[in-house]
């Protein structure tokens, strides 16, 4: 169990800002909890650089992150990063732009675990999709590229469930902050949390089994055939549901859009269009006859 | 003489660089520049028409609603639906809209803006009953002040007592914008980037119990705007009377109109006011973008967007930003709630007219004096307050089991537009469909407007008009620079958000390139 401050620095890159306003709309833990208060008995996280939430702004900003201590810190990286140099700078230092490829690579070699808090910054997401302007990677390739060993867990989404984040941070602490401990999928994912297809907990499944479709977003029935890609995408949601648990992108009567895998959104895309035959999993062939 | 370098501008949305140049502690130049482009227009090109009112709110996580609302009235007249969206389905997005303005206008207050006035440190050593203020003082207490602290030191002039207060309504308001986005979440599926405003209306289906438990929110939500939002701004007006003479924009405010749906015509009128605060109708025809300091070449100036060009020149001497500069009738406009209050002022709403003189009153100022950094703030704040009240009344028409959306089919060919006002001002989206993909899509948001740098006579934009000729008291901390920016809410995620590389030659379009005519 880590106990005292565990600091967390929040870079972003080519981002929204949607991962950020999605953690501010984490109930229990409650953003108090997570700033001010503790997460775990004893164990508070010291947020040591956010530029949407820190008091300071320029210079002494920016400053503070050349004085995180190394290896004692997770990097919480939100949006994707992008090659292209004049596509996304995060600061200005001795007279001259930096660019976040620049920090990422400062910063991620010194960071205990680099949490890639969405897709953007887990797969590349939305900027680095086709035709991907700004020659925009994940943290991961652009780890690898560089040779940067560091561990890193996606905690993917678009946003994430602010779920998502605090118990995979919990996670990290309770491993005494050994995140390759941390049970994880092949795409880096945790399993507590993207371990299961939508599709396998979906309130509308008996619908699906029953081959009930839906003839348009909205309808009651499974939006299969209005393009749900809950049968190929990992995460909790028709069990966890959003904004403190009241309701999902299913259960509002639109498709799931697939917002937590590296296909998202090029192979996710059209929305509104049924997934191919082939690519629709095999769980719970044997009831699906009627289909 | 002195030049100060902001870089990163925090407490906005996005990337921002602010570059001031300072002579006898007066701002004599300043210069804004956004600094991150994903390319989201060419990224949606080609793309399933039905898709875009999903993938545009991704422009910006903090007002993402905006977007998915004006997607949705863009992609609706392209697809011939204009008129047939279902009455539920209008109302719920202005329903969803005005839910996320509420979440906004808390979020940029409290936890954008407030740390410019309020000193969190006078938490320390609080030994009185209240929760939540022992919790700060336990923070405190513990030595490890991040995220409040480096800032800037010195000009924090609330008392105790005062510091205390919107210290404990900083928590509170945590929890007040959640709940906002609990609210949006109930017809939304989720937020931010929810899943239910599509071509045709919205996805959900109303029922009793969404729509008692909006309403509870919604009267939640207003009651802490009336019993701790505007009274925090009034208390700020007293304590900082001079954060009410400093900040003056270009004085000509630009309204596209909203919540029209919802109430009947706009709650918030569309037009513009001139220097002298005459409302005048608004034509999209007598938009121009200028590019004289922008990164374009020379050929795409002086523009009507509709035949706009966009023409990188990264290497062009003497431009500064990758935002275009449009104007109105050749002259910058600024956008926003104080926009939208003093637009509708003018045009005489008799709802929203009698709460800024009321306001005004309690402040003692004239409305005209609201044109200024803490008057944007409490443009905001009764902003919020008349929203918030009339959205309880809107939540009650929601018709339980009648439709929401309609059946939609792609069309080959198709133009569209949707104009309306967001969080933080005018946004217009344009698309064109060709063989059934997205052919062209623009975007024009609010923070081009506000943020735009100077055009070829030589004319700053609203920020920086805002800023030049401000006092500086300490070039340290140079309080007045920040709490000025940040009264008009930038937002550079959707500022800057076209760009391309081709071979050596960096190709950026800013996210006015070239809307389709209407």
């Amino acid at each position: 169990m880590a106990s005292g401050e565990v600091n967390v620095v929040w870079l972003q890159a080519g981002a929204c800002t949607g991962c950020s306003v999605s953690l501010l709309n984490s109930a229990h833990p409650s953003v108090k909890d997570l700033l001010i208060e503790q997460l775990l008995p004893g164990a508070h996280i010291s947020l040591k650089y956010h530029t949407t939430l820190m008091a300071g702004q320029g210079v002494a900003a920016f400053r503070v992150l050349d004085e995180v201590p190394a290896g004692d810190f997770v990097l919480a990286m939100e949006g994707a990063i992008p090659e292209n140099e004049p596509f996304c700078t995060v600061g200005w230092a001795d007279g001259e732009e930096v660019t976040a490829m620049r920090k990422f690579l400062e910063l991620a070699p010194r960071a205990s675990v680099v949490l890639n808090i969405g897709t953007c910054s887990s797969f590349g997401g939305l900027p680095a999709s086709a035709p991907n302007p700004g020659a925009y990677r994940s943290a991961k390739e652009v780890l690898d590229k560089h040779g940067i060993r560091t561990p890193f867990i996606n905690v993917p989404g678009c946003p994430p469930h602010p779920d998502w984040v605090s118990s995979t941070l919990v996670d990290y602490m309770t491993h005494g902050g050994n995140a390759s401990a941390v049970p994880v999928d092949a795409l880096q994912r945790p399993l507590a949390v993207y371990g299961k297809l939508i599709h396998e907990n979906c309130q509308r499944r008996s619908y699906f089994d029953e081959g009930k479709f839906a003839e348009k977003p909205g309808d009651p029935e499974c939006l299969h055939k209005v393009g749900c890609k809950g049968p190929i995408t990992y995460a909790d949601c028709p069990i966890r549901e959003w904004n403190n648990h009241l309701n999902w992108c299913v259960k509002a009567g639109g498709p799931c859009q697939g917002c937590t895998q590296p296909e998202f959104i090029d192979l996710t895309t059209p929305i509104y269009v049924a997934l191919a035959e082939d690519r629709m999993p095999k769980i719970g062939a044997e009831t699906t006859s009627g289909r | 003489m002195s030049k100060i370098t902001i870089d990163p501008m925090t407490r906005i949305e996005g990337h921002l660089r602010v570059d001031i140049q300072e002579q006898d502690g007066v701002i004599t130049e300043a210069r804004c520049g956004g600094t991150m482009a994903r390319g989201l227009e060419l990224i949606f090109r080609g793309r399933d028409p039905r898709d875009i009112p999903i993938l545009a709110q991704r422009i910006c996580g903090v007002c993402p609603q905006v977007h998915a609302t004006a997607a949705s009235l863009a992609v609706d007249e392209a697809f011939g639906l204009k008129d047939q969206i279902p009455a539920n389905g209008r109302l719920l997005r202005d329903i969803m809209l005005a839910s996320n303005y509420l979440q906004s206008h808390i979020l940029h207050f409290y936890h954008l803006s407030a740390l410019d006035y309020v000193d969190v440190t006078a938490a320390a050593r609080y030994d009185g009953d209240d929760p939540d203020l022992a919790a700060v003082s336990d923070f405190i207490g513990r030595g490890v002040l991040d995220p409040f602290v480096p800032r800037y030191e010195g000009d924090y002039r609330l008392s105790k007592e005062q510091n205390l207060a919107a210290v404990k309504h900083y928590v509170a308001a945590l929890q007040v914008r959640r709940d906002c986005h609990e609210m949006l979440s109930i017809f939304g599926g989720k937020m931010p980037h929810q899943c239910a405003v599509a071509a045709g209306g919205v996805t959900t289906q109303v029922t009793l119990d969404k729509i008692t438990s909006a309403l509870t929110y919604a009267r939640e939500a207003a009651e802490f705007i009336e019993r701790c939002y505007l009274p925090d701004v009034l208390m700020l007006a007293r304590a900082y009377p001079d954060c009410l003479e400093i900040g003056k924009g270009c004085s000509r405010f630009l309204s596209y109109g909203v919540f029209a749906a919802a109430a009947g015509k706009p709650l918030f009128a569309a037009g513009l006011t001139d220097e002298a605060g005459q409302w005048r109708a608004f034509s999209a025809d007598k938009i121009t973008e200028d590019v004289k300091n922008s990164y374009y070449a020379d050929e795409c100036d002086n523009l009507h967007p509709s035949a706009g060009q966009t023409v990188p020149a990264p290497a062009k001497p003497g431009a500064y930003s990758w935002l275009k500069a449009p104007r109105y009738d050749a002259e910058p406009c600024e956008v926003g709630p104080l926009a939208r209050m003093m637009v509708t002022y003018a045009a005489g709403s008799p709802d929203v007219k009698g709460a800024v003189d009321v306001l005004c009153r309690k402040v003692g100022i004239q409305p005209a004096a609201l044109n200024s950094t803490l008057g944007r703030h409490a443009a905001r704040a009764l902003e919020a307050s008349i929203l918030a009240r009339k959205l309880q009344e809107w939540i009650l028409k929601l018709q339980p089991g009648e439709p929401c959306v309609t059946k939609v089919e792609v069309p080959q060919q198709g133009r569209g537009a949707g104009l309306i006002d967001g969080p933080r001002g005018a946004l217009g989206h344009w698309i064109t469909i060709d063989g059934g993909k997205v052919a062209n899509y623009q975007a024009v948001v609010p923070t081009t407007w506000n943020g735009s740098p100077r055009d070829s006579r030589g004319v700053p934009g609203p920020i920086e008009q805002a800023l030049e000729t401000q006092a500086i008291h300490d070039l340290d901390n140079p309080f007045e620079v920040v709490r000025t920016i940040r009264s008009f809410d930038p937002c550079l995620a959707c500022a800057v958000h076209v760009a391309r590389r081709k071979g050596s030659e960096v190709r950026i379009a800013q996210v006015c390139e070239r809307p389709a005519p209407q």
